[in-house]
């Protein structure tokens, strides 16, 4: 299989006071094409730093990071902001876990969906990005997309604004997607659809996936591959039927105890 | 969406009041460039100090001209100089704050303390120093006028982008690889533009006051052309002689001055 993304030995520090902390030791992670991978991990235990470090966004100066991420030969902890900006939202997308507030309120639906593309592929015309942003909404399931495309975000529901998310961050055809939590503040029917509708993209478009959730019923669902995290280290990695079947760590056990069963 | 938006407007007693005091000296302002009722620098030695009456609206002043001419003219100036300022003010003021409340840090601190020392100057000081050096014109008042607004311009803009710039949307967009002057000018501006209407209307009526003011004290517009400041000043000492050269160019800064305050007022409690 096709490396396309290679972390090893990330560290993250943070300065901010007097005592540095550690947020991530350690980290290793390595993505193939067309590949799924789930990160899971209660809250603070540093899956959502691993994955901010990776798609570039952890630029503070407070911030001290050692280890590699080599993406297309590029090692993304050093390299200038100018080639970072080049891949983000071009080749490497983010979704977060609020839609609520993650759209712009004072700009319509199709201007966002089309941002990436305006950014990264100036050469495309007008029509054409409008054309692209309409197929992308109805790609990840929303309706009347026409109709979507004019609309203001306070006009959306959560979940319409999630797939409008996704949408937006599809645009540029991607090759490595990070959804952070990106079901977190939806309803459960709701998660449901999203998580089909990352299938689908990965399936079609051949986007790998990096997966952040503290849901363990829905990385089983959805990924091949899971890392599980706590306190900033990685206590156990490997196919996600292994993991689940046969859990190493105290703490992993912990966790798919926790999955709440349904009992007739 | 268009009907609803004319129905909100016109349930709301700031904006209704303010626009109809504001398009009354619109609309007066307007029918000065193509009519008056006596040319505004005409004098005329038989009818000096009249009170108000059919012939002259405004009575007439030390030198027998119209006042209602030389209001209609004044008020005209006022607002040429009140919408000068504020597009420098604003302009700078915006730029500078949003630059700095972006970037933050060291470049920060250091233009907002320049900018509080330029807040602790009077405006008018500042001015009358700029007029002195430069003498006295129109430029110079503008640029001193407008150099008065840039520092509550800037602070303003400043903390709301400092309020914005960590909202999910703004980390999104940097996620798409947003180029910082894009997202300042695209992604953050236009969300602020409803505090920005609503201080754009109070920097308005400061700047239609400071330009009174400076014309009060003499170095704003010069005789024999009016503005209202200027007229102000002239008519004081006919005061008890004659009340309406006084109430004439007073009651239209102050009908100015609340026009556009209860508009500020009204966009600001928009929503």
């Amino acid at each position: 299989m096709e490396v396309i993304l290679d972390v090893t030995d990330l560290h993250i520090e943070f300065h901010d006071h007097d005592l540095p902390e550690t947020a991530v030791e350690d980290f290793d992670l390595m993505l193939g094409k067309g590949e799924i991978v789930g990160i899971v991990g209660e809250s603070g235990s540093g899956k959502s730093m691993s994955a901010l470090a990776i798609a570039g966004l952890l630029n503070r100066h407070a911030i001290k990071k050692t280890g590699r991420i080599m993406f297309e030969g590029v090692d993304l902890l050093t390299c200038d902001r100018k080639t970072l900006r080049s891949f983000q939202g071009d080749e490497i997308s983010i979704i977060f876990q609020e839609p609520m507030t993650s759209l712009n309120p004072v700009k319509n639906i199709g201007w966002q969906v089309e941002e990436a593309l305006f950014i990264h592929h100036k050469e495309i015309k007008k029509e054409e990005r409008k054309k692209r942003a309409i197929e992308m909404l109805k790609a990840v399931g929303l309706e009347n997309a026409e109709k979507v495309y004019k609309m203001y975000p306070h006009e959306l529901s959560g979940g319409m604004r999630q797939r409008v998310m996704i949408a937006a961050a599809m645009i540029g055809n991607p090759k490595i997607l990070i959804a952070d939590e990106p079901t977190t503040a939806l309803d459960v029917t709701v998660q449901a659809q999203i998580v089909e509708l990352l299938k689908k993209i990965n399936r079609e478009r051949g986007t790998s996936i990096i997966f952040i959730s503290h849901d363990l019923s829905l990385v089983s669902q959805l990924c091949e591959r899971v890392i599980v995290m706590q306190q900033g280290n990685i206590v156990e990695s490997g196919s996600t039927a292994e993991v689940f079947r046969k859990p190493r760590h105290q703490y992993t056990k912990k966790l798919i105890a926790a999955i709440p069963k349904i009992e007739l | 969406m268009k009907n609803n938006n004319w129905k909100k407007i016109l349930k709301d007693p700031y904006l209704v009041a303010g626009g109809i005091i504001t398009g009354l000296i619109l609309l007066m302002i307007i029918v000065g460039f193509f009519w008056m009722p006596y040319e505004p620098t005409k004098m005329n030695a038989a009818e000096k100090l009249q009170g108000a009456s059919l012939r002259h609206l405004m009575g007439t002043d030390n030198m027998g001209r119209d006042i209602f001419s030389r209001v209609m003219y004044g008020s005209r100036v006022t607002l040429m100089i009140a919408i000068g300022t504020i597009i420098i003010g604003a302009g700078v003021g915006t730029i500078i704050g949003a630059i700095t409340g972006y970037y933050g840090g060291m470049l920060d601190e250091i233009t907002m303390r320049v900018i509080d020392a330029l807040f602790a100057f009077p405006s008018i000081l500042l001015a009358l120093v700029i007029v002195s050096v430069y003498g006295i014109g129109w430029v110079q008042l503008l640029v001193s006028l407008g150099i008065a607004f840039v520092p509550s311009f800037a602070r303003i803009v400043r903390g709301e982008v400092l309020r914005c710039k960590n909202m999910d949307y703004v980390e999104n967009a940097r996620l798409q690889g947003v180029s910082d002057i894009r997202m300042i000018f695209v992604h953050i501006l236009p969300n602020i533009k409803g505090v920005m209407a609503s201080s754009i209307l109070i920097g308005f009526n400061n700047a239609v006051l400071a330009e009174a003011g400076l014309s009060y004290l003499g170095v704003g517009s010069q005789p024999p052309y009016a503005s209202l400041g200027r007229m102000l000043s002239d008519s004081q000492q006919y005061m008890t002689k004659s009340p309406s050269y006084v109430l004439g160019p007073g009651i239209i800064i102050v009908l100015m001055v609340l026009g556009f305050a209860f508009l500020g007022e009204g966009i600001r409690r928009w929503k």
